[in-house]
């Protein structure tokens, strides 16, 4: 089945949720299911697919909040999450990064370039949910900040 | 009855005689009439310098105090002669070989030409013999002055008696030892003179003999029984002496500096050896013969005086018989000159050429050593050296002042020179003896010697240190010389002769153990000890050609044919010479020395040259050998080298493993996790959409079929990939089992397009030519369907121009067939190519990768199982694969 991964995700409208999570993820089924769990939890929900445009997606809908993949074709989780750090604007962007690969090294390396939380895929709904209310405090307070600014 | 002055006139003219026979010999030796010289009887009678003035009288007089024990004096050599005539014999070979002018020289010329060890030799010999020259002078003067004193005259200065035979012997050592440097050392005229004053000592003795037996007793039967009735039968015999004293006089007659002047240096031909074999024994059995019939006569009749040492003279004198007593006394004289003429000849050749000349080399007059004058310094170095050992002679006579100690010296002066046995022994037998071991026993066998005999006798006769001599220096009761070791010595001879030989021995073995040889001592070691194998080839090398020859031989040893007849090729060209063997000149001789020494070392390089082109001492045997050995160590050092490569080649080998080991190990992990990656990801949509549906409240029917939907597929996407995984593992390890049977390429390209779901209206436009595919093949059809589904259902998932079309073509070969799939897409980027038949390998394509990217892998891996082969073909638009079909696999149909 062939899906543009670009648009998909049911939009909410703002102010409704708790915020806007963009899911970077090039599998289709996985990027649904996400994305009909986070929506179903109240949030506004954005798909993407790939890896090399997903900065300019960040950029371009500044989320709350970024799920990421780390296999991505074009650039890898890794790297975009780097490129994040780096930036003034989303250096504390509060990222859940997804890996399928399930190597503790992955682990390591997500922790150490800033990740605020990782999961290994399969993982629960439930899981994902929690990791993501656990990080609603950050996101409260980057919005704040970014309310004074 | 002759007076002084007659008895100096006989002496003189006993002289001039002997003058007036060596000048004849030397006449006869330079107009080559040396048949008489030559004869091995004169050989065997120059040889008789061992029985000395000590033994003519002294031999009687110590019959007459300690019954037979003389006989040992003549029992050791004459075992020597008898049952070590083989070392005699190879003594006498290395000598000659070795062109040996002295035993100093024998010994240094062992041990590697060792000047230190010549000059202990020397020092030794110096010290050992002066004494014993001195008891000639005595012997002679006492003689003198018995023959004066019986006469009417008397009370001459017998002092000066001494003097005047001192310097009379030394005037004619003088004249016939060092008329010419003769390199062979002989001295015929000198020879001849001793000879014949072995004859006159010895029919002097028997002369006396045969008064005493058959005129002053009534013949042999009447001589046995006064013999059996006289005190020397009933003299006891002491074993241990006994034994003791046959051996040490064996050692003398080996290392006496003139025994081994006459045996060795003064021999012109080895087979005079062979006759002196038996008959210098005969010699010595006849000079003891009437020893003990001379003695009892003198114990028994008056007027013989109180010293037995005299008796051979004092029993003709008291019975009135001059004439005898005169041959007796010219008989002692006679002894005692030629010993002392042959041992100052001896000494002062070891003196000038170890100890005189080195020094004159030395200093600045010897910057030049080829200078002319050479000839005379060596000359003069001689003279000197003979005027001053006996001139040391008389000195030492002079200060003993004729005691009685004086008559002892004999046997000590034999220990002091035995000393010098093992060196020599050893150094002939034993290839193993070093310089060090030979200067570490003849040191230590000096000083014990020194310590326990020589001292005390001139302590005795001097009455010097008397408690230093009985309770030891600083009172250290063990290195007292009268108890060394605390041993009550019964004996001081023979525990000085256990110890100090015992020592010594001890010493040189553990010395030659413990200490590594030089090139030359090596060299020198195997000449000696295997003289017999190749002194013969001595002869024939002094001649030019032959040493170039001969070079070239130890050169192509040492470095192998080519470069050695290289070198002498070019250097033959250089000296403008035909057949590649140069003059021996100095210049090449220095080329040859370095390039040698690149291969033996400087030291051994010049040892070898030298010895052969100066035609001295080593044969080419030996050389050979040397080089032999050489080659050998450097054989083993390159195996070596050959090893040590193999080892760093294996090494690398093993790196090399051990790289592909931790990079397929790097391989299997990313294997591993691209495994978990493709299972985790259908897993995670299946866990997810099932937990969803699992709160159904949430859900509405449509959503629900479509989870359901998404499940399923996902499901489907792991057994796919789970079976891909298995079918990729059977086929990489080879335990594939193939259906082959006939099939018809058409048929099994229908049944592959069909299971793709590419039949019209599939998504994808396929063009064949039916004609071509009228192919049979003898192939597995089932793999061969897999891999072209795998194929077609690739440019149906990634074709990516508007209306798809795959055109599939087939292209005879002759031997075997090509199929190509072709579609009219982009094709596969240029950098990407090489990836794709890699496991997991999906290409970044707009339309995204469903599958795991295991298919090319599996597809290349049938090919090559089925003999043929999958490649993908660069073009431009569109990708080409190309299946390549074994020829036996396929026959038109």
């Amino acid at each position: 089945m062939k899906q543009d991964n670009d648009t998909l995700g049911a939009a909410q409208p703002l102010g409704t949720g708790p915020g806007t999570i963009l899911i970077v993820e090039d599998e289709s089924n996985i990027l649904e299911a996400l994305t009909f769990i986070l929506s179903r939890a109240g949030w506004d929900v954005r798909g993407h697919g790939k890896g090399d445009s997903a900065l300019g997606e960040v950029a371009r809908l500044g989320p709350d909040l970024l799920v990421l993949d780390v296999m991505l074709p074009g650039m890898s989780g890794f790297d975009i999450l780097r490129s994040l750090r780096a930036a003034p604007e989303t250096k504390d962007l509060p990222v859940v990064m997804l890996t399928a690969k399930g190597q503790s090294q992955d682990r390591d390396q997500a922790r150490a370039l800033g990740a605020d939380a990782f999961l290994t895929k399969p993982f629960s709904n439930d899981e994902l949910l929690q990791v993501i209310t656990e990080l609603t405090p950050s996101i409260a307070a980057r919005r704040a900040v970014a309310g004074q600014g | 009855m002759l007076g002084f002055n007659g008895l100096v006139a006989v002496c003189i003219v006993y002289v001039l005689v002997l003058f007036a026979v060596a000048f004849w010999a030397e006449r006869s030796a330079k107009a080559g009439q040396v048949r008489w010289l030559n004869s091995p009887i004169t050989y065997t009678l120059s040889l008789s310098i061992y029985a000395t003035a000590w033994t003519f009288y002294g031999a009687v007089g110590s019959a007459a105090r300690s019954g037979l024990e003389y006989l040992t004096i003549y029992l050791g050599p004459t075992l020597i002669f008898v049952g070590w005539f083989w070392l005699l014999r190879k003594m006498v070979r290395i000598g000659r070989a070795q062109r040996v002018t002295s035993i100093a020289d024998m010994i240094s010329s062992r041990y590697g030409k060792s000047s230190g060890l010549a000059v202990m030799v020397t020092l030794l010999a110096v010290l050992g013999t002066t004494p014993y020259i001195a008891l000639q002078l005595q012997s002679v003067t006492l003689s003198f002055s018995v023959f004066t004193s019986a006469g009417a005259e008397g009370g001459q200065d017998t002092v000066n008696t001494a003097v005047w035979i001192a310097a009379g012997l030394a005037l004619f050592t003088i004249i016939f030892g060092t008329r010419s440097l003769d390199l062979n050392e002989r001295h015929p005229g000198l020879v001849s003179a001793i000879a014949a004053e072995a004859i006159v000592k010895l029919a002097a003795i028997l002369a006396v003999g045969a008064y005493v037996v058959w005129g002053v007793a009534d013949g042999p039967a009447d001589m046995l029984a006064q013999i059996e009735a006289s005190p020397i039968a009933a003299a006891p015999l002491n074993g241990a002496r006994w034994i003791g004293l046959t051996a040490l006089a064996g050692a003398a007659i080996l290392c006496l500096p003139r025994m081994f002047q006459v045996l060795v240096v003064e021999n012109s031909d080895e087979r005079h050896l062979a006759t002196a074999g038996w008959a210098f024994p005969l010699y010595l059995m006849l000079i003891s013969l009437f020893v003990v019939p001379i003695a009892v006569t003198g114990m028994s009749l008056p007027g013989t005086g109180d010293n037995p040492d005299l008796y051979v003279l004092t029993v003709p004198l008291s019975l009135g018989q001059d004439g005898l007593a005169l041959l007796v006394f010219l008989g002692g004289f006679s002894a005692a000159t030629s010993m002392v003429i042959v041992a100052a000849l001896a000494l002062s050749t070891m003196v000038s050429n170890h100890i005189i000349m080195p020094l004159w080399l030395r200093s600045a007059h010897g910057n030049n050593p080829f200078s002319r004058d050479m000839r005379s310094v060596a000359l003069t170095a001689r003279r000197v050296s003979i005027a001053a050992i006996l001139f040391l002679g008389w000195v030492y006579y002079r200060l003993s002042g004729g005691t009685a100690a004086l008559a002892s010296i004999g046997l000590i002066s034999f220990l002091g020179v035995a000393q010098i046995l093992p060196a020599l022994v050893g150094g002939i037998l034993w290839r193993g003896a070093t310089r060090i071991g030979a200067a570490l026993g003849i040191g230590a066998g000096f000083v014990v010697w020194a310590w326990l005999l020589l001292l005390p006798n001139i302590a005795e006769s001097g009455g010097l240190m008397p408690i230093v001599m009985a309770e030891g220096p600083f009172g250290i009761g063990w290195l007292a010389p009268s108890s060394p070791l605390g041993l009550q010595a019964s004996d001081p001879l023979l525990t000085a002769m256990v110890l100090s030989l015992g020592i010594n021995t001890t010493l040189f073995i553990l010395g030659s153990l413990f200490s590594f040889p030089s090139p030359l001592e090596r060299l020198q070691g195997a000449q000696f000890v295997n003289v017999f194998d190749h002194s013969r080839a001595v002869r024939g090398w002094t001649g030019a050609a032959g040493a170039a020859d001969d070079l070239r031989i130890m050169a192509q040893r040492i470095m192998g044919d080519e470069r050695a007849i290289a070198l002498f090729r070019v250097a033959a060209e250089k000296q403008g010479l035909d057949g590649g063997l140069p003059e021996p000149t100095p210049d090449f001789l220095d080329e040859l020395e370095r390039e040698l020494a690149g291969s033996v070392g400087v030291a051994t390089a010049h040892a070898m040259v030298a010895q052969i082109t100066g035609a001295a001492s080593v044969s080419v045997r030996d050389l050979l050998a040397v080089a032999d050995e050489t080659a050998q160590i450097m054989e083993y050092s390159s195996q070596l080298e050959a090893k040590s490569e193999e080892l760093a080649q294996t090494a690398g080998r093993l790196r090399d493993v051990n790289a592909k080991l931790t990079e397929l190990s790097v391989q299997k992990d990313a294997f591993l996790s691209q495994i978990s990656h493709e299972l985790r990801t259908p897993m995670t949509s299946i866990r997810s959409f099932s937990e969803i549906l699992m709160q159904t409240e949430t859900v509405d029917d449509a959503a629900r079929a479509r989870f359901s939907r998404i499940i399923h597929d996902e499901s489907l996407r792991l057994t796919r990939l789970l079976d891909d995984l298995l079918d990729l593992s059977v086929l990489e390890s080879g335990h594939v089992t193939l259906n082959n049977g006939q099939a018809r390429l058409g048929d099994v390209l229908d049944r592959a397009i069909n299971a793709a779901g590419a039949e019209a209206g599939g998504g994808i436009t396929i063009s064949r030519d039916r004609a071509q595919e009228n192919v049979t093949l003898w192939t597995d059809a089932d793999r061969l369907a897999q891999v072209f589904i795998n194929l077609i259902s690739n440019a149906r998932k990634y074709c990516d121009a508007e209306v798809p079309e795959l055109v599939i073509s087939v292209i005879d070969r002759g031997q075997g067939v090509d199929v190509e799939f072709r579609d009219n897409g982009s094709g596969i980027p240029t950098r990407q190519e090489a990836l794709i038949f890699e496991k997991f390998a999906r290409l970044e394509t707009a339309k995204g990768a469903p599958g795991a990217g295991l298919g090319l892998a599996i597809s290349r891996e049938i090919m090559t199982r089925l003999d043929g082969d999958l490649r993908y073909v660069p073009r431009e638009g569109g990708a080409t694969f190309r299946v390549r079909l074994p020829a036996r696999a396929s026959q038109a149909a």
